[in-house]
């Protein structure tokens, strides 16, 4: 078997997402998070100023994953994960993920991640280990 | 001169009673479609995404005792500060073992740290939570640091 090679720098295949108000109801839902500013548009800009609703910063976290899981081979496994949210993201926005490799250390793996939204500005950024046997 | 009192750092190592919980393979199917995923296991239910222990924290309250903001209380755990205004400053997870439903996990949620910082538009008060996910014989699971930034 031919393994691919492992440069950094590498991209991983980005996504796109484009948040809207039943993807955050049902987000919300299963989280259990009543929190308005996701889901009550009036309140979320009378109350809280925001322009529109607000995309959880965890979900975007859980976007990052997501890019992991979908480039991870069967036998790899996730070791560590972080990440965190910069600047606020809203239903309407267009966000994409990215990804790249970052250093390789014999089994380990070290990826970079972020977040972008349409006007190029990182709404949330993280980095990954995985282990590739 | 610094913001942390002797009685806010004295808050360092204060933790909660463990939360013990069963992982349910219908509540992995809803936040995996939930959240757009795309992996079968995911959507099967077969696993649980890392990101799913989020959602296992939530307390689970009755509607007379969330906010006016739909909000539920604040943790116990987060002491009187002299800046109010709490912001999410973001996890880090150490995972040591993937999660499966019908796996029982018990979580450890403890005050790890305080320390401040001298922001762009003033001081910032960090405060990191430790959530430490184990089974029930006591092995670690997924350990998180969930940082929150008070300014």
């Amino acid at each position: 078997m031919i393994m691919p090679t492992l440069d950094i720098g590498q991209a991983l295949p980005s996504r796109q997402y484009t948040p809207g108000t039943v993807q955050l109801f049902l987000y919300n839902a299963a989280i259990w998070n009543a929190h308005r500013i996701h889901y009550d548009l009036l309140y979320a800009q009378h109350q809280e100023g925001h322009p529109a609703l607000l995309v959880d910063g965890p979900l975007q976290g859980d976007w990052l994953t997501q890019l992991l899981y979908d480039w991870m081979e069967d036998s790899d496994e996730l070791l560590a994960f972080e990440y965190s949210n910069r600047r606020a993201a809203y239903v309407g926005d267009v966000l994409t993920a990215h990804g790249e490799i970052q250093a390789v250390e014999g089994e380990r793996i070290t990826l970079a991640l972020q977040i972008v939204n349409q006007q190029g500005q990182a709404t949330t950024v993280g980095r990954a280990t995985l282990r590739r046997p | 001169m610094s913001l942390l009192t002797a009685e806010i750092t004295g808050c360092i190592g204060q933790a909660l009673a463990p939360v013990r919980f069963q992982v349910n393979r219908q509540d992995i199917r809803k936040y995996a479609v939930a959240t757009g995923q795309r992996q079968a296991r995911f959507l099967a239910g077969d696993e649980a995404p890392l990101m799913f222990l989020f959602s296992v924290l939530m307390p689970v309250l009755p509607l007379d005792h969330l906010r006016e903001d739909g909000h539920c209380p604040d943790s116990p755990l987060l002491p009187e500060l002299p800046l109010k205004r709490i912001l999410a400053g973001g996890s880090r997870y150490e995972v040591h073992r993937r999660i499966y439903p019908g796996d029982v996990l018990v979580c450890h949620q403890t005050l790890v740290d305080i320390h401040e910082k001298q922001g762009a538009e003033g001081p910032l008060i960090f405060l990191v939570f430790e959530n430490r996910f184990e089974n029930e014989a006591g092995e670690p699971l997924v350990t998180e640091y969930l940082t929150r930034i008070a300014r």
